[in-house]
């Protein structure tokens, strides 16, 4: 048995939970008991994937009364959350109408590893059968010809697309207020931001609006929002994930990712996302393990299960600029990983600050010219004009939001001659630094650790007005990125704030296509977590 | 979609100008009759297109007296790969509007490049034809300006290591232009995509996107300033017209665009070493339109020179108007455009191996300067040279009738003449005709052996071009074979003696023209198989004899 957390280091404000026997891991149990409350019960984090396959095949549930559950909690908490984009219900219950039928025509082999699974996806995902606007106004009732592969993905394996996440205009942001449609909420606290771009996606599965979603990452955008919303969210390696599909912000750092509110979901859904698209020449083509397969129940974990195991905490993220509350959560985080065995040590990367105005001026430049697509020619807003430039003029200037414009104006600057080589080409020359720190330190650590994000959620409207403090925000995060390498976050513990705390996630770096180790040590560091509970207070009072 | 654009974007017509004068020498350009310069056969041109281009050489060097032109050219090879470049939609010229699309070639968002790895095999291909270093590695690059045939706001092209450069063409100007062996550089060659069209409505108020072409795979190869004269422009364009094709890698058709020479012009005094300013010229859809619209420009800045008003000749896209044979303004150019070049994150690197370079040399097959060389040493004169080389299934044929034993020009000289003229006529490519190679041999074989007359093959030759089947069962079907019995043919020359006594009259009074006559009477006689060596021969005789 792994030592118990040592909870006074890790928590500020948090959920005491009552020691009792020790659940198997699979939840099974306490769903059958009572199911309904699956998602209030505190203890470590129960994977919400394998409780709805046990009850739909051994017929405990239907698809339909697990849709309806999760349905009807979206209609509760969405008028606060404003999670979603556009809500695909009336679909939702027809799929899970058809999935019963299967199952009760004796389909139960034919029912896949996500059959009656509600996912949210991030709107920046092309869906066929729904709008998809990128949260951009230019794209206000564009509905795309196909379903991104991992869109595609997840609905063959047998998942139900819930609806379509919000998201900072077109993953530009790290807040969700730069919307065009609307401004999400932090489910632990209605005043704070959700992190962002991918901030719906993470308040979707935080408010179990659904099961587990879809997010894209380009320099933190699934990450940050996972620890503001107190989820796990996983950024594969770049390349792990068909970014088909995935409008284009930065194409050399997008990653299509997957929130859960499990390690074990978050797995599940990689396992079924991953893998080369011949759709997209910069996927992968190595092979997709069962990254489920390592995960195993707590009470199977040996006394030291992260035996052997080295960890680097990285030095640079715990020094100034960083909340006190988020540097002693890490920290704690970091002991516990040493009860369970492993050797943590301080690592210091020395390119590590450069990395994010490297980020800035290589993720303008590229999306300078991946939204220049957007013009208003061929779909989406056209304002008309009696003159060709008046017309592109016009519907961009309509349709794109400022921090859009702002970025796409500074990415055709630093591409434009004579500047090239001062911008464009410095910035990927310290990104091959980074690359080459990185390398460095993980020949000699398993894993990096470190903040998701410098502090947990703050108020809406704190930063809409100071951009570099936004995104002097992201510098935990855009390193990994420029580096192409896997990064998982997992909830670690609580700042003061809001009416139970605000959740801090801890990154784990991992090498290139090292998913399944960091999915193996952050599920060992979850399910050992047992005194900690992110469910966050709006399901508490339902 | 309907598109309020600006009006004319590529109309010549709305750029017609008077009082500028022209230099145009339109007749001695018939060889350059579009894209099948084979239709013009050796009948059509010999002395009077040879005078024609005299007198024009001798007003083009007066024109150009102490000056001399600079002409590089830009060639865009538009590929006949199954699907475009980027995604596997086919492409087929001609079809309706927006038919041949998908959300990658319209630029939709979420689409992604993946590279047609038929489109590097072109590029090799044509690299190595054009004697051309090829980059081991090269990438793609994003070429960014906004217009609305270009989906997504930018080209995926090449921009600083292009697949293959630094290479060369050889060619030979035709003896009516002068003759003579050139070599010009080629700069570099890459790969790159093609945009959509524009379909401007009848009263300009609107135009229309049609993203069929969209994503077609093209090769641009640059030239190096090598060029002089319109001629030379115009041979270099129609040698990359026929590399292509003997390739196979495009079908070089310049009416439907697949092959498009955008030219680059200027001029300065002969001696000095650096360039004038340099004037491009697009809209021109023939050789022949080519090496006019050259020699109209080199004359339009010429004469600005000497009016000493060379400062007006500025960086500037000029259109080739057809009906006017003159050179307009389409837009000037202020400063370089910034096209914010950067490298494709969307597509990995083109690694090639040695070995793939090599599979791809050995399967070339000859190429028309090596046919050419290989023709001329054979003892054909540089006309047929040129002519039998001009088109691959012409040189293929060629080469097959001399595998098969044929004497290498009397098979140049049937090819050149009754067949070439047939073609022409039937509008047919070589490759259409009943005819193969072998009967062709054994036809001129035929001839050689005195088994039938040269004029008996020509009705044999139509017979077996429009029906096919062998020459011998076309010679025993109409019993061709020729007569070469010396009293068989004395027999038929005394009855047409006979027959005729009034002219045998006249001619024995002194009008010897009539063994014309006479001979042409025992032909008749003899169905033309009379053996014509052997008939003049006898009738001489006769004649003489009885005198
Ligand atoms: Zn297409």
């Amino acid at each position: 048995m792994p030592p118990p957390l040592q909870a006074h280091r890790m928590l500020l404000s948090h959920r005491r939970i009552s020691s009792g026997p020790r659940r198997r891991f699979t939840a099974v149990s306490s769903l059958s008991s009572a199911p309904a409350k699956t998602v209030v019960a505190p203890g470590p984090a129960p994977s919400s994937i394998l409780s709805i396959r046990e009850s739909l095949l051994s017929g405990e549930r239907t698809a339909v009364d697990i849709t309806s559950e999760y349905l009807s909690r979206l209609r509760r908490t969405e008028p606060s959350v404003r999670s979603f984009i556009h809500v695909a219900d009336a679909a939702a219950e027809r799929e899970a109408e058809e999935l019963d039928r299967r199952i009760a025509s004796g389909g139960k082999d034919a029912v896949g590893p996500l059959a009656g699974v509600l996912v949210g996806v991030k709107d920046n995902l092309c869906t066929a059968a729904m709008p998809s606007t990128g949260g951009s106004r230019i794209l206000d009732g564009f509905q795309p010809a196909y379903d991104a592969t991992a869109v595609r993905r997840l609905r063959e394996a047998g998942a139900i697309v819930v609806g379509k996440t919000n998201l900072d205009e077109f993953g530009m942001g790290s807040t969700t207020e730069g919307s065009g449609f609307q401004v999400t909420t932090n489910p632990w606290d209605d005043s704070c931001v959700p992190g962002g771009s991918s901030g719906g996606s993470a308040s979707a599965v935080s408010a179990r609006q659904c099961v587990v979603s879809l997010g894209s990452d380009t320099g933190g955008s699934v990450r940050q929002p996972a620890s503001f919303c107190g989820v796990v969210g996983l950024k594969p390696t770049y390349g792990r994930v068909s970014r088909f599909g995935l409008m284009a912000y930065a194409s050399s750092l997008d990653v299509v990712g997957c929130f859960g509110s499990s390690v074990f979901d978050t797995a599940t859904m990689l396992s079924v996302i991953a893998g080369h698209d011949k759709m997209d020449s910069t996927s992968s083509s190595n092979d997709v393990p069962d990254y489920r397969s390592d995960l195993v129940s707590p009470n199977l974990l040996e006394s030291k299960p992260l035996n052997n195991v080295r960890i680097g905490i990285i030095q640079e993220t715990l020094g100034e600029g960083v909340d006190t509350g988020v540097i002693s959560s890490v920290k704690a985080a970091a002991s516990h990983l040493e009860q369970l065995g492993s050797v943590v040590e301080e690592v210091t990367l020395p390119s590590f600050s450069l990395g994010l105005p490297a980020y800035y001026i290589l993720a303008s430049s590229e999306a300078s010219s991946n939204l220049s697509r957007y013009d208003g020619i061929r779909y989406g807003k056209q304002v008309p004009a009696d003159e060709l430039n008046e017309l592109y003029g016009d519907s961009r200037a309509n349709g794109l939001g400022h921090e859009v414009k702002m970025r796409i104006l500074m990415g055709t600057y630093a591409l434009s001659a004579g500047y090239y080589d001062a911008y464009y080409k410095r910035a990927q020359q310290v990104r091959t630094l980074v690359k080459k720190s990185f390398e460095e330190a993980l020949k000699r650590y398993d894993v990096l650790i470190s903040p998701a994000a410098p502090s947990a959620a703050y108020k809406i409207g704190e930063k809409t007005n100071d951009p570099l403090a936004m995104y002097a925000g992201d510098i935990m995060t855009v390193n990994v990125n420029l580096a192409g390498l896997p990064a998982l976050v997992v909830p670690c513990g609580f700042v003061e704030g809001g009416s139970a705390g605000l959740p801090v996630g801890l990154q784990m770096i991992g090498s290139p296509f090292s998913e399944g180790n960091l999915l193996r040590i952050g599920h060992i560091f979850e399910q050992t977590l047992q005194d900690l509970s992110f469910v966050p207070p709006l399901l508490a009072d339902i | 979609m309907a598109l309020p654009l600006l009006r004319g974007i590529t109309t010549p017509t709305l750029f017609r100008a008077n009082g500028m004068f022209c230099t145009t020498q339109r007749p001695i350009l018939a060889h350059f009759s579009a894209n099948k310069p084979e239709s013009s056969v050796r009948t059509a041109a010999p002395k009077s297109t040879q005078q024609a281009t005299r007198e024009g050489q001798v007003v083009a060097e007066q024109n150009t007296q102490g000056f001399e032109a600079v002409i590089g050219i830009e060639t865009h090879v538009q590929l006949s790969t199954i699907t475009k470049a980027f995604c596997s939609c086919p492409y087929n010229y001609g079809s309706q509007p927006n038919t041949t699309i998908c959300p990658t070639c319209m630029g939709h968002p979420g689409a992604l490049p993946v590279l047609n790895a038929e489109v590097v095999e072109c590029a090799v291909k044509l690299g190595l034809a054009l004697n051309c270093n090829i980059s081991m590695t090269s990438k793609f690059d994003r070429k960014q300006y906004f217009y609305p045939d270009l989906p997504k706001g930018y080209q995926i092209s090449q921009f600083d290591i292009p697949i293959a450069e630094k290479g060369y063409v050889d060619l030979d100007i035709p003896l009516e232009f002068g003759g003579g062996h050139r070599r010009f550089g080629i700069t570099r060659v890459h790969m790159e995509e093609d945009a959509g069209k524009l379909l401007h409505s009848e009263s300009g108020s609107y135009s229309q996107v049609d993203l069929n072409r969209a994503g077609v795979p093209l090769l641009e190869i640059v030239s190096e300033p090598d060029m002089r004269t319109g001629i030379e422009a115009a041979e270099y364009g129609a040698e990359i017209q026929r590399v292509v094709r003997y390739l196979g890698v495009g079908n070089g058709n310049m009416q439907e665009g697949s092959l498009r020479c955008d030219v680059n012009v200027s001029v300065r005094p002969i001696g000095q070493s650096e360039f004038g300013t340099k004037v491009e010229i697009k809209n021109m859809n023939s050789f022949s339109a080519i090496s006019r619209a050259i020699d109209y420009e080199i004359s339009r800045q010429i004469l600005l020179h000497k009016e000493s008003q060379a400062d007006q000749i500025v960086q500037e896209t000029r259109l080739w108007d057809e009906s006017s044979q003159k050179t307009f303004t389409m837009r000037k150019k202020e400063g370089l455009a910034d096209y914010r070049y950067f490298p494709e994150p969307d597509l990995p690197e083109v690694i090639l191996t040695t070995e793939y370079i090599d599979e791809i040399r050995s399967s070339m097959p000859e190429l028309p300067e090596a046919k050419r060389r290989r023709y001329e040493n054979m003892g054909l004169s540089m006309q047929d040279v040129i002519f039998l080389a001009n088109d691959d299934n012409v040189a293929h044929f060629f080469d097959s009738t001399l595998e098969h034993g044929a004497d290498a020009k009397m098979a140049a000289n049937w090819i050149m003449g009754d067949i070439a003229a047939y073609l022409k006529d039937e509008k047919l490519s070589i490759h259409d005709i009943k005819l193969t190679p072998l009967e062709l041999s054994e036809m001129i074989a035929s001839i050689k052996n005195g088994i039938i007359s040269g004029k008996i093959a020509k009705e044999i030759l139509v017979e077996l071009i429009s029906k096919g089947g062998t020459v011998k069962s076309v010679i025993e079907e109409k019993d061709l074979v020729q007569i070469a019995d010396p009293a068989a043919i004395e027999a038929m020359v005394d009855q047409v003696l006979t027959d005729n006594p009034k002219q045998l009259e006249q001619y024995r009074a002194g009008k010897t023209k009539l063994q014309g006559f006479f001979a042409g009477q025992v032909m008749k006689a003899s169905k033309g198989k009379a053996s014509p060596v052997l008939l003049n021969k006898i009738l001489g005789e006769k004649l003489k004899g009885d005198c």
